[in-house]
């Protein structure tokens, strides 16, 4: 009976003081902003809520007496409040703050376009991207040449930025400068780069107003980044017109390290066979390439290795522009060695360090002869053309050692640090005269990434820069602000200033006469973006000062400058038309300088006001194939003639090329040859067969001008790519998962 | 006598009262996860496992069904954003990871890396690709028997062209495995997964 009654009395009990009490109010953010979907909770109980469409929430808990209710939502900080839970209904009201995150910040975008998948918002070219630009040919630098900002130059290899010369884009890998980023080259025919896509898992082209981690460069930065570990072991070959390459990617057991091996052998010799080229080559144009790389995992972080030497020969005849009958025999070898190691670790603590090292030579030996026409050395007498014998024999050597810390300082909000060390080492030899450079150059520099809120980014830095052969030094600052307007929306502001070394070729003689050649950016830029769209529209101004000018009397100074102006516009969208990938830019450029022998500031001969692209991408995976095309246009750009009248030049003759149009296309096949998986790729450039001129050359005395043309009109391209053992079920192209 | 028997009587209360709200619990969540057919219903769903997870702090299954009903939102509207969700998810299954390291966490890890590479499959899938096949490498290690590991990677391969090593014919045999694993996979509790024995059968059925 007591038992009974002792039950009932528990149960009772339990039933009076389970007797639910509600609680409820609105959760907001600090400046009264509803929050939707936010968790509130009595802290280590199952009795909660989420808050609605209004930010209200109510919920109903047995819990008594001292409790917590925890508000929390993702992306803020968690607030926490003390209750008593008596008899009557509670209501609390949360007010959240937002937390500065590195998902949700801003970031300080402007002048550059990212292409990774670690910043999902400002991802612009991937390694996909680059290797389906239809007519681009898997090169880095022709899919680069889309994005507003570049040039389309196709005499000379190298970036053209906003009204910037080849010299002023530098690329860098891991964080080292490349000297010699493009195959060997003969004159008036572009080059391609010497580094495959495969090689880098992000890319990031700055247009302007880069990090004060990277100098010596007035204009653009190219800046790569080498993949980590490879997912799988694998075996490669390729079988082309043009290419014929092997190689082998070995992961180690433990994942923790992999090692890989590449040959290419490209000839041309049966592609001009049945395509015509209109100089006549004695000798084709032969490449060798080799490189070996090897990764390992070191406690927290990543050593990576890599290393690549290269051979080319290439010999050309072309008709003597002064002379009917007589022609000019170009030949150039070129022997390359690469080597970067780089080192990155996290320290811990909120130190990261990453260091690296590279040697690089690079050998020339150029020479160019005039021929009568059966091919036999002539001297005909007159200097104009005589003089255009030479031969000449080069060495380039660059040793670099480059340390930066990082430090997380608050928050998300870091600072970098480090120095460099860079030395130049040019021996050549000009027709029997032999001419030696050294340089030392060093710099320092440091700079802050500040994350004040969610919604305002500062980027401050600077660069203390010398070099031994000028003797002398700069100091150049830099800073952006970045401010989110809306979501996936936001403003830039950057200003820098930019020094850079002049060119070799000026140094040879009284170097320290020469100072810094010198630009200052301004840029304004506005990006929205979602995951599937980008829009990007960005205003620039960029002064130069202290550019060479090369007067006849031979006596350099930094007495140029200059300036360039423009608007440029970037959309990219795969999300308006299902399955189908585009995107468009286009560059307004004003600009003008007076540098090496132009008399005066005048528009220069690699830069057009107007230049546009297209690129359209679409993958039917029905016949697994993917059809790529890139249309690309500029309007024409001038060209001069200078002649030299005393101490100054004149301008003897100038105009403007006619409109550049490019049409290119490429198509991907995929499928599998016994065990291999293949890609069958085939491209051509210029489909529409437009007549394209880049510029003029001029006999001696510019009575007679004629146009600069590709060596042939198209070129067609047809590979088979194949790959052994890797499982690439992630690489799949899938539209329908 | 009489006060040991209330003491002993009290604590037994407290014990079956202890263990019983954690099973009322999961109940109650499983039972709004089975009639939950929009997203905010979802979601609040993966609120009450969230409040479960969070109250108990030892027991991995309620991380795991706040992270599935999340993730199932993200699926439930079109218009849902899926990386936004998709990092929420990792949030929650790294929290039960710290808990146990179980097979079922890690193919959840694998449906969540597929949801953010269908964002924008033609430049995510090498990333999002490898980080699911390496969470199905994973679940392989702690329980090969696992039906859904082999559930998932087979709907993985489904999807993927036949170049690439995709296609019916080699999804069939994973369906295949999954469907005999479900006869005999019994979960060591009513609380633990079930699901995937009927979408395994469908799928094989549909490579036939």
């Amino acid at each position: 009976m007591k038992r009974l009654l002792l039950g009932l009395l528990t149960t009772l009990t339990v039933l009076a003081l389970n007797a639910q009490i509600k609680i409820s109010g609105t959760v907001k953010d600090t400046k009264g902003r509803i929050i939707i979907g936010a968790s509130v909770v009595i802290k280590d109980s199952y009795d909660g809520g989420i808050s609605d469409s209004l930010g209200n929430f109510s919920f109903k808990t047995f819990e008594k007496g001292n409790q917590v209710i925890v508000a929390k939502y993702v992306d803020y900080k968690t607030v926490e409040t003390p209750v008593n839970i008596g008899a009557e209904p509670i209501v609390t009201n949360f007010n959240l703050k937002e937390e500065v995150t590195e998902l949700k910040a801003v970031t300080v975008t402007a002048g550059s376009f990212e292409a990774s998948d670690r910043k999902k918002a400002s991802t612009v070219l991937s390694t996909l991207d680059v290797l389906t630009t239809g007519g681009g040919n898997a090169d880095i630098v022709a899919s680069v040449k889309t994005l507003p900002g570049a040039q389309q130059v196709s005499e000379q290899e190298g970036l053209f930025v906003r009204g910037g010369t080849a010299y002023e884009t530098k690329q860098f890998i891991d964080g080292t400068v490349v000297n010699n980023p493009f195959n060997a080259s003969v004159p008036d025919i572009a080059s391609r780069g010497r580094f495959s896509p495969f090689l880098f898992k992000g890319t990031v082209f700055s247009t302007g107003g880069y990090s004060a981690l990277y100098g010596q460069a007035l204009s653009s930065a190219l800046i790569l980044e080498s993949i980590d570990l490879p997912d799988q072991s694998q075996a490669t070959a390729s079988v082309s017109t043009v290419v014929f390459g092997a190689g082998l990617q070995e992961l180690a057991k433990n994942k923790k390290s992999s090692w890989g091996v590449n040959y290419n052998y490209t000839n041309l010799a049966a592609y001009f066979a049945i395509v015509k080229q209109k100089p006549d080559y004695f000798h084709i144009p032969e490449f060798h390439s080799t490189d070996a790389n090897f990764r390992v995992k070191t406690k927290n972080g990543m050593v990576k290795f890599y290393t690549t030497y290269a051979a080319s020969n290439i010999g050309l005849r072309r008709p003597d522009i002064d002379s009917l009958v007589l022609k000019d025999a170009f030949s150039i070898k070129n022997h390359n060695f690469y080597n970067n190691i780089s080192w990155k670790e996290n320290l811990g603590n909120g130190w990261k360090v990453n260091t690296g090292f590279s040697y690089s030579t690079n050998r020339d030996e150029l020479s160019q002869q005039v021929q009568n026409v059966t091919n036999t050395p002539v001297t005909t007498g007159y200097s104009w053309i005589d003089n255009k014998n030479f031969s000449t024999n080069s060495r380039q050597d660059l040793t670099q050692i480059r340390t930066v810390f990082t430090k997380r300082i608050s928050g998300i909000s870091i600072v970098n640090f480090g120095g460099e060390y860079w030395y130049n080492y040019t021996n050549t030899t000009f027709n029997n005269a032999t001419y030696l450079l050294k340089d030392n150059f060093t710099a320092l520099f440091s700079e802050a990434d500040l994350y004040i809120t969610n919604n305002l980014a500062a980027k401050i830095g600077a660069r203390f820069e010398h070099s031994s052969i000028i003797n002398k030094a700069n100091i150049a600052p830099r800073i952006s602000l970045a401010y989110k307007t809306s979501p996936g929306a936001q403003m830039s502001l950057v200003y820098g200033e930019f020094y850079q070394k002049p060119e070799n070729n000026f140094l040879y003689f009284n170097p320290t006469s020469l100072g810094y050649i010198k630009a200052t950016h301004y840029l304004v830029n506005y990006i929205k973006t979602t995951s599937l769209q980008t829009f990007r529209a960005e205003a620039f101004y960029k002064k130069y000062h202290n550019l060479i000018v090369t007067p006849p009397s031979n006596i350099y100074s930094n007495n140029g400058d200059g300036y360039a102006q423009g608007l440029e516009i970037f959309w990219r969208d795969k999300k308006t038309f299902k399955g189908l990938d585009y995107w468009l830019s286009y560059s307004f450029l004003d600009t003008k300088r007076q540098f090496n022998n132009y008399p005066s500031e005048l528009q220069p001969t690699f830069a057009a006001s107007h230049t546009a692209s297209l690129v359209v991408k679409k993958f039917i995976s029905k016949i697994n194939t993917g059809f790529n095309f890139t249309y690309s246009y500029a309007t024409g750009r001038p060209y001069y003639n200078f002649m030299a009248n005393g101490n100054k030049y004149d301008i003897r003759d100038q105009g403007k090329t006619k409109d550049y149009n490019n049409l290119g296309f490429s198509l991907n096949y995929l499928t599998k040859i016994g065990k291999a998986y293949a890609v069958v790729v085939a491209s051509v450039t210029n489909v529409l067969n437009s007549d394209q001129i880049y510029g003029y050359n001029y006999n001696y005395n510019a009575t007679y001008k004629e146009a600069i043309r590709p060596p042939a009109p198209q070129f067609y391209f047809i590979g088979v790519f194949l790959s052994w053992g890797v499982d690439k079920r992630q690489d799949a192209i899938n539209n329908n998962l | 006598m009489k006060q040991l028997l209330v003491i002993a009587s009290l604590f037994m209360a407290t014990l079956v009262n202890a263990q019983g709200k954690f099973e009322a619990g999961m109940g109650k969540g499983l039972g709004m996860m089975k009639e939950a057919k929009t997203a905010p219903a979802l979601a609040e769903a993966s609120a009450f496992f969230e409040r479960i997870a969070d109250a108990e702090k030892t027991q991995w299954l309620p991380y795991y069904y706040a992270a599935l009903t999340l993730y199932q939102s993200a699926w439930a509207d079109p218009k849902a954003d899926k990386d936004k969700i998709g990092e929420a998810c990792k949030v929650l299954i790294s929290k039960g990871m710290t808990i146990e390291k179980t097979a079922d966490l890690y193919c959840l890890e694998q449906q969540v890396a597929v949801l953010q590479m269908m964002v924008d499959p033609m430049s995510r899938y090498q990333t999002y690709g490898a980080t699911g096949k390496a969470a199905l490498e994973n679940a392989k290690k702690i329980d090969a028997t696992n039906p859904r590991i082999y559930y998932l990677d087979g709907m993985t391969l489904m999807n993927t062209p036949e170049a690439f090593g995709g296609g019916k014919a080699v999804a069939k045999p994973l369906f295949a495995k999954s469907v005999e694993l479900f006869k005999t996979y019994k979960p060591a509790t009513p609380f633990h997964p079930t699901w995937g024995a009927d979408e395994a059968a469908k799928q094989l059925a549909a490579c036939n």
